[in-house]
């Protein structure tokens, strides 16, 4: 049905429960943060004014806006923590990136290419560490990364290096541990878009003339291109405004914004200024969160 | 009995049916033959009301169905795909509309056992859908909404999934079945042959509009526009003005005859439209010159019970031949490059006005 | 039959080797008798018995089991009604606002989401806890549960549901009749991983839970930062077998899936 029936009341709610419990716990929750980060600090609970009273009726909502201010972002404007950090997390994301597409493509291009009856063992299988915890995994690199831990043992059994390196506290650490994360997230929807490569093509292309590498290069990389994108992206979003990995695998230099975020809010207890870093921090993302969702909402209607 | 009353359906800016208006009676078969994107599922997808109209109205024994969603309708339709329940086996997916209506256990057990009997399934009641040839899959498919007796039964390419084999003796399967339940068909096809053989009547659909509602001898001796002559089946056209006594026509090929009087004004611009089969060779002029042109052989196509000769005639345009295979014609053969000679009797050419 | 070439091959046992090694050495560690982690010891089962008398360590992982059951389970409603409207009601009012929310909350780092929800908690003055948690669980994992079971629901075709209502059977009973029996391991696939998730997460559950509902993954957390401990190799490891059973057993339900056998044929 192409939505030309009147709409049951069943359906109705279909729509609007889901939809309301977003609008309330998803898009308010924005405004608020919104609103926070437009306030003043204050040894309060909640720490901060004004507070928005509606008992007091215009009057109360009237002090209320005289009671806004642009100081947080003042702040985060004239402390040069705040930019390195945004600055850092944004490199650490887009290498990171960076470094999945390079790594991820082999794998998806290799499950696309592997026997038909095997794809869906291997998609499993490649998903299946995302469903054992996130923490657990960093964790493990904890235990591999050490000083004495297993890699390093290992390096040095096979004499390539004397004196065991420093990973942890490293951005080494970090970029290990994001790729090791996120690796899912990249590897799915290459290989989502590499298996609908018709091989035919490939075939045309190499009948054509083409060398191996040139059959990738100008049938193969252009045609996953949708893939490619929505893998970037769904790696780059998150990993802008990851806090576990840089803790815990991380130093102590350069905060990522996520880490400066939760410093703010739990360490200084400084609500309206982790509420402007939030509020920048989803300005930045949202240019790559809209093309993420056009992309998949156009999949939706093609389908 | 079904009748459609300037129904309209855009989708965005494109006319899928265009105010398009049409009568099916009771225990027709009517085929809608059309190219595909003319709207013609479209026109069915409307009866079943999968879609809402713009404009016009569709009533059933008089009723406006508007207003009735489709699962309350008294017609069900036959998609393309089947749309078999794959979760389901053979018997209850046939079984599935009778549980709708809350008739009683047995009564379902033995309307299903008789229609499965009807068509020939008996023995594959505890299928799986995938576990049938696309014949038995057509079959389940059409026993699934004959059980349900519908006042219309609509079909969306009955027979496009099946072989050539198959489609040719399903097609009579199918004629008999609808002669034998009384039931009204409305089928939907973009073969003419299929629509030739099986339906009482047909529509042909161009671009959201009915071009010709008639018999299938009406549609292909006496088409009533260029469009419908040339969509059904292959034709011979000439250009020419009428002339004067309404039945010759001055074309850049010499005057032809025309068996009924044209309607139309004399100097008008009219087209002579013959059938390749209708169409004589001979190495001779014809004895009395009428409706005769000569030509060359450009090639011979080879059917078996026919051959398809394509020529090429004095104003310089192409030309079909379609003649039987026969075997005891007492003329030589005719051979590529030929010089031959082209007639037509003028009972076997039409006149299109359009 | 296409064969894998020898680069091919090659990409996807290191890609696989360095998936799954880091969580073998785990497993490993956590049999290592000494409490030096880096020094092995000999196999012994003794971290875990060490394990066994943490009290607040099962308080917490009883409170993640509880919390991940009740929010994979409103997850699970939520998310399929979201994925039926977004692929079955055609266009309709908001529809790109729900789809954005959607996968807005999927990808938006899991930091911000439970900034905001911890500050609409404050703003309504609710107090933090369980339920909070719960909420915001929900609230993240419909929007997984949604995007699985609505790319099944874009795989089958809409046909059969024209048939089902074309036969005479109302919306609800083509949804009860033929919809759901054909998206069922899609939703039961949608429930585990909001299962996992929420066991899984640990930002979100720091922003907002309360006094009384510590959560595994925060007890954790809170132990693991300071260095590697020896019996949180242990408790990983469970973890890891928990879920690695769970998963094994959602992708033998979603390969019972009769939707894609009948595909198969065309």
């Amino acid at each position: 049905m192409t939505g030309s029936q009147k709409r049951t009341f069943a359906q109705k709610l279909v729509i609007w429960i889901p939809y309301a419990w977003l609008l309330v716990f998803f898009l308010v929750p924005f405004l608020i943060v919104l609103k926070i980060s437009l306030s003043h600090f204050a040894l309060a609970r909640p720490p901060y004014t004004p507070v928005l009273d509606l008992s007091a009726g215009w009057h109360g909502i009237a002090a209320f806006i005289a009671g806004l201010s642009f100081d947080s972002y003042a702040l985060i404007g004239s402390d040069p923590l705040y930019l390195l950090s945004l600055a850092k997390s944004v490199e650490i994301a887009a290498f990171s990136t960076l470094l999945l597409l390079v790594i991820g493509y082999p794998i998806a291009y290799g499950i696309a290419r592997a026997p038909r009856r095997l794809h869906a063992a291997l998609v499993v299988l490649v998903m299946l560490p995302f469903f054992t915890a996130f923490l657990i995994r960093i964790y493990a690199w904890m235990d591999i990364l050490q000083r004495d831990g297993p890699l390093n043992q290992l390096l040095m059994a096979l004499d390539i290096v004397r004196e065991p390196p420093v990973w942890l506290a490293t951005d080494t650490a970090v970029y290990i541990g994001i790729v090791y994360s996120y690796l899912p997230f990249m590897v799915l929807p290459l290989y989502a878009s590499l298996e609908k490569l018709d091989e035919s093509l490939l075939e045309a292309a190499a009948d054509l003339g083409c060398r191996r590498w040139q059959v990738f290069w100008r049938v193969t990389l252009p045609l996953s291109s949708p893939g490619v994108r929505a893998g970037a992206l769904l790696c780059f979003i998150p990993a802008v405004g990851e806090f576990v990995i840089p803790d815990l695998l991380g130093g102590s230099q350069t905060p990522m914004i996520g880490q400066t975020l939760w410093t703010e809010f739990f360490g200084n207890k400084d609500w309206p200024t982790a509420a402007a870093v939030a509020v920048v921090l989803v300005i930045l993302l949202v240019t790559p969160i809209l093309l993420l969702q056009f992309q998949a909402m156009q999949a939706t209607d093609r389908g | 009995m079904l009748r459609v009353e300037g129904l309209s359906k855009r989708f965005d800016t494109v006319a899928a049916v265009d105010h398009l208006s049409l009568d099916v009676y009771q225990g027709e078969f009517f085929a809608l033959l059309g190219p595909s994107g003319c709207g013609k599922t479209t026109l069915l997808r409307l009866i079943a009301g999968f879609e809402r109209a713009n404009a016009g109205r569709i009533l059933l024994d008089g009723i406006d169905l508007a207003a009735v969603p489709p699962y309350r309708r008294p017609v069900n339709m036959m998609f393309q795909n089947y749309a078999l329940f794959p979760h389901l086996n053979v018997e209850a997916n046939i079984a599935f509309g009778l549980k709708q209506e809350g008739l009683s256990r047995d009564e379902i057990a033995q309307r299903v056992a008789d229609i499965m009997a009807l068509v020939k399934l008996e023995t594959f009641g505890r299928r799986r859908p995938h576990e049938l040839s696309g014949g038995q899959r057509q079959r389940v498919a059409l026993a699934r909404c004959l059980v349900k007796r519908p006042r219309v039964l609509l079909l969306d390419e009955p027979l496009a999934a099946l072989d050539r084999k198959l489609r040719d003796e399903t097609r009579f399967e199918l004629m008999a079945l609808q002669r034998r339940l009384g039931l009204t068909f409305v089928i939907v096809t973009h073969d003419q042959s299929e629509a030739m053989i099986v339906a009482d009547r047909i529509g042909v659909m161009d671009r959201g509009r009915l071009v010709q509602v008639a018999s299938p001898v009406e549609i292909y001796e006496r088409p009533n526009c260029r469009w419908v002559a040339d969509f059904v089946g292959n034709v011979n056209l000439f250009e020419g003005r009428l002339g004067d006594d309404g039945t010759s026509v001055e074309s850049a090929t010499g005057r032809l005859r025309v068996a009924a009087k044209i309607d139309a004004e004399p100097g008008a611009w009219v087209w002579v439209a013959v059938r390749p089969e209708k169409v004589r060779i001979t190495h001779e002029p014809p004895p009395d010159l009428e409706n005769c042109v000569a030509g060359t052989v450009v090639d011979i196509g080879y059917l078996g019970d026919l051959s398809i000769y394509n020529l090429l005639i004095s104003d310089g345009s192409r030309m079909k031949a379609a003649i039987a295979n026969s075997g005891h014609s007492t003329e030589r053969t005719i051979r590529p490059e030929e010089q031959v000679w082209l007639s037509f009797l003028p009972e076997a050419a039409t006149a299109l006005t359009r | 039959m296409r064969k894998l070439s020898a680069f091919n091959l090659m990409a996807l046992l290191l890609g696989f080797a360095f998936l799954y090694l880091p969580i073998v050495i785990l497993v490993i560690y956590s049999f290592n008798a000494s409490s030096l982690v880096a020094v092995w010891g000999g196999w012994s089962t003794h971290w875990y018995a060490e394990l066994a008398k943490d009290a607040p360590l099962i308080d917490a992982a009883f409170i993640s089991i509880r919390l991940a059951l009740v929010s994979a389970t409103a997850a699970t409603i939520l998310g399929t009604c979201a994925a039926v409207a977004l692929t079955r009601y055609g266009r309709f009012h908001g529809r790109s606002l729900l789809g954005a929310m959607i996968y807005a909350s999927l990808v938006l780092p899991d930091i911000i989401t439970g900034l905001s929800l911890l500050l609409v908690f404050v703003a309504f003055s609710i107090d933090r806890g369980f339920w909070t948690v719960a909420v915001a669980h929900t609230t993240l994992a419909m929007c997984f549960v949604a995007v699985v079971v609505q790319a099944r629901l874009i795989d089958f075709d809409m046909e059969l549901e024209e048939a089902a209502m074309d036969l005479g059977a109302t919306p609800l009973r083509t949804f009860v009749a033929v919809t759901l029996p054909l998206i069922l391991p899609a939703v039961a696939a949608g429930w585990l991983l909001a299962f996992a998730l929420s066991l899984d997460d640990l930002v979100i559950a720091s922003f907002t839970t309360g006094p009384g509902a510590t959560t595994l993954p925060i007890r954790i957390y809170s132990a693991v930062r300071l260095g590697v401990k020896p019996e949180m190799n242990a408790v990983c490891s469970i973890m890891v077998g928990v879920v690695g059973i769970a998963v094994i057993a959602a992708s033998l339900l979603a390969k019972f899936n009769p939707a894609r056998r009948k595909r198969a044929q065309f």
